[in-house]
């Protein structure tokens, strides 16, 4: 199987805080990989250390390695911004930019150089599209943004960041706001784009992880308790922290 | 002897809601008392035709031109250096000495008096380099006094920029510049025009900073390196000298209502601003 | 490609970013080096303690003047300070937040009004009462002092509504479930939380009053005298820059900004301490 990120030895300070501790795994292409674990657990500065956007943070620092094709993106010579265009991220909230639902769409892109019309509007069908929300925008495209339901701004996040055609998807606890028809939609279409992308998915909600990703990742204060076949993990985990956690008992 | 809290309560509130109401009593007089005298002045052929005998008759027309280019000149010159500025200290830096100092010449340079500014802009561009008293060694003056305010409420705008608009724009591949250009700037442009706006009044208003770098010529200039006359110093020149009560109140009441104009309507800038963003 | 060019506006940003203290220092480099050299000459002491200012003389002790700028900015507090503080307390304690967001700008369109205009109302208003109620020229050290008090107003408010602001609600809370009243939360919880942003307010408003100029020229007389009493007509240092300016050579000039020089010192110590004041305030917050 074709492996997208070679994670060797990671450990993640903010301020000399620890809040990632030896962590390794591989994450293949083409799967859609679901990190569960009570908050403070580090899963969202796992997800925010493969694209880098921990960089924005003041006082982060990694130990370790994280290999992308094969490539250290924390050597010092690796394209962040290059980096970014191939390894979109969808956040919690869904913040969709002060603009047109089409300029939100084709910020990326634009940013890539691509300027020519016809493209762009291909590209605006095909990801509002493959996000679920062509039908429910298509004729108000030039509307603001800022006027669609939570929902309908989540699943513009999400096809904002397939307009930029990136390789790996990262989400960080997408539904975490939305109502239950939202929440459906988003995990209908995950389940559609996993034969395209390499999806992450960082949630709060174990039953959301067991119902689209196939493999699920357990971390727990900063360390990586277990990682495998998402069946294997809800049915017999080898860990007793984790099935503590997916049984509910505690987080 | 020991008073009762409620009473004490009240005698507070009748002290410090008396000092709020004659703050702004004073200020409503002021306002009234020129506008008072001098609206009755005021009429077209004040505004458009020239000053005779030193100002003693006729109307104000040049010192309106001076009015408007000095301030002008002004903010082309500070508002780029005044936005890339707060750009730098809040996109592309994190709080280090070097921020520190700038930051503290800023505040320094926004505490200094109009009379130096008024003595450097003298000995520097009048004098060193050689622009005598003109349009230009005003303009640059008056930059270098607002360059602090246009650098605090550019900062303050971007401050106001929510960080989840940086995040995603970084995480759509946009670089810094990209990121600035296109997400942060046109989000934070009421606020920074707010600050330009806020900038022209005080630069309006300026006298000692002024007088000794553009001149009090009365002529219309034909070049940035003539001299001219604000009307902020011609109505000192007035009421100084005693040379027209009349037309000094009547100076005086154009120079309040164009500075309550530009303030005015850098407030409704800034309220529709804050309205948006809520 | 891009990343070069990313490099370069990197580059030209912090270049611009120098630009407020570039002005500063080349401010402070242009003043100096056109009064030091006269301080040296005259020496300090003679300058700052001689109270002989006859330029034509070749006389320029300024003591009268610094003795003024002196009592006209401690008179400008005494007005300015209570009242400021005062209305902050009441604007942002007492008065609910949506007329606190109308007074606030209104009572900062104070600091837009120009200080001519300010001079002004001083000569035509404030001078003649004070002639005709308690005698003198009218035109004086107590003229000064209260419009020099207004002027700072905006300064003192604005920054200390701000710093009483920053104090967190729930120290106000904690005290107002205690069965406190309001003004006894006012003196004994907010008051001490936000004191050194209240004491920055009050020290750059008194900056402003050092520093201000036109209002002074008009109200303040321009005697050089050291003042006696609260009515007598004054000449401060900011005032005998620019009366004297205009027709000022030679040594005479150099005097004027060696003048310049003494008050860009002290100006640059009362901000320095309200920077510090103000630093305090954010530490704790």
């Amino acid at each position: 199987m074709n492996i997208k990120f070679h994670i060797q030895d990671l450990n993640f300070y903010f301020n000399n805080n620890k809040v990632l501790k030896l962590i390794n795994f591989e994450i293949p292409a083409n799967i859609i990989l679901g990190i569960i674990g009570p908050s403070g657990s580090g899963k969202t500065t796992f997800l925010r250390a493969l694209n880098r956007m921990n960089d924005l943070e003041s006082g982060s620092r990694i130990e370790g390695q994280i290999l992308f094709d094969g490539e250290d993106i924390y050597s010092s010579d690796y394209d962040v911004v290059a980096l970014r265009k191939r390894v979109g991220m969808v956040f919690a909230m869904p913040v969709p930019l002060p603009m047109s639902i089409y300029d939100n769409i084709v910020y990326g892109p634009r940013l890539s150089g691509v300027n020519d019309k016809k493209r762009l509007d291909v590209l605006v069908e095909k990801s509002l599209t493959a996000a679920y929300l062509w039908d429910e925008v298509k004729d108000r495209l030039k509307t603001s943004a800022m006027r669609l339901s939570g929902g309908q701004q989540q699943r513009l996040c999400l096809a904002r960041v397939l307009a930029m055609e990136p390789e790996v998807i990262l989400l960080d606890e997408p539904c975490s706001g939305l109502d239950p028809i939202s929440t459906a939609k988003i995990e209908d279409a995950l389940t559609e784009l996993k034969k395209e992308y390499t999806i992450i998915l960082v949630t709060n909600n174990t039953k959301q992880a067991a119902r689209v990703s196939d493999y699920t990742a357990f971390f727990l204060m900063g360390d990586l308790i277990e990682v495998g076949n998402t069946g294997q993990i809800f049915t017999s985990p080898n860990k007793t922290e984790t099935n503590d956690y997916i049984t509910g008992r505690f987080g | 002897m020991r008073i009762h809290p409620r009473y004490t309560q009240g005698g507070a509130v009748a002290v410090l809601g008396g000092a709020t109401i004659l703050t702004l009593m004073i200020l409503v007089f002021i306002i009234f008392f020129i506008l008072e005298k001098g609206l009755p002045v005021i009429n077209l052929n004040f505004l458009t035709s020239n000053p005779e005998d030193m100002g003693r008759a006729g109307g104000i027309f040049p010192t309106l031109i001076g009015t408007i280019l000095l301030p002008l000149l002004a903010i082309i010159i500070a508002t780029p250096l005044g936005i890339f500025t707060s750009v730098y200290l809040s996109e592309y830096t994190k709080e280090t000495k070097v921020t520190k100092v700038i930051r503290f010449g800023t505040d320094c340079l926004a505490g200094i008096p109009s009379i130096i500014f008024g003595l450097f802009g003298y000995i520097f561009f009048v004098i060193t380099l050689g622009f005598g008293w003109s349009i230009i060694s005003g303009g640059l003056t008056l930059a270098v006094m607002i360059l602090p305010t246009i650098i605090r409420t550019s900062e303050e705008a971007i401050k106001s920029v929510p960080k989840s608009y940086r995040e995603v724009s970084f995480s759509l591949g946009a670089t810094s510049w990209q990121t600035v250009k296109k997400v942060i700037l046109p989000n934070a442009l009421p606020g920074i025009v707010t600050g330009i706006m806020l900038s022209v009044g005080r630069s309006i208003g300026e006298t000692a900073a002024v007088i000794f770098t553009a001149g009090s010529s009365l002529r219309i200039p034909s070049s940035v390196f003539d001299s001219t006359r604000t009307m902020a110093v011609h109505f000192y020149i007035l009421a100084r000298e005693g040379i027209s009560a009349e037309n000094a109140y009547g100076t005086a009441a154009t120079l309040i209502i164009a500075v309550l104009i530009v303030n005015l309507s850098a407030y409704w800038l800034m309220n529709r601003f804050i309205a948006k963003r809520s | 490609m891009k990343l070069i060019s990313e490099k370069g506006v990197k580059r030209l940003l912090m270049i611009t970013a120098f630009s407020a203290i570039s002005a500063l220092l080349l401010i402070a480099l242009f003043i100096i080096n056109e009064g030091l050299p006269f301080i040296f000459k005259y020496g300090l002491k003679e300058f700052l303690f001689s109270s002989d200012w006859q330029p034509h003389l070749g006389k320029f002790g300024i003591y009268p003047m610094i003795v003024a700028s002196l009592w006209v900015t401690l008179g400008a507090m005494l007005v300015g300070a209570p009242l400021g503080v005062a209305g902050a307390l009441f604007l942002s304690e007492y008065v609910p937040k949506s007329v606190m967001n109308i007074i606030k700008p209104t009572i900062e369109l104070l600091a837009a009004i120009p200080s001519v205009v300010y001079g002004f109302i001083g000569v035509m208003v404030l001078a003649p009462i004070i002639r005709d109620n308690f005698g003198g020229p009218g035109l004086s050290l107590l003229a000064g002092s209260i419009i020099l008090g207004i002027m700072i107003l905006p300064t003192v408010i604005s920054i200390s509504i701000d710093s009483i602001l920053a104090v967190p609600r729930s120290y106000r809370e904690g005290s107002l479930a205690l069965g406190a009243t309001t003004w006894q939360t006012i003196h004994m919880v907010t008051i001490k939380a936000s004191k050194s942003g209240i004491i920055a307010s009050i020290i750059l408003g008194m900056g402003r009053a050092i520093g201000e100029t036109m209002a002074v020229i008009m109200v303040a007389g321009n005697s050089v005298n050291i003042p006696h009493s609260p009515l007598d007509s004054v000449r401060t240092l900011t005032a005998n820059i620019a009366l004297e300016m205009s027709y000022a050579t030679g040594l005479h000039r150099q005097a004027l900004f060696a003048t310049g020089v003494i008050l860009f010192i002290v100006i640059i110590i009362l901000n320095s301490i309200a920077s510090v004041a103000i630093r305090k305030r954010m530490v704790k917050k």
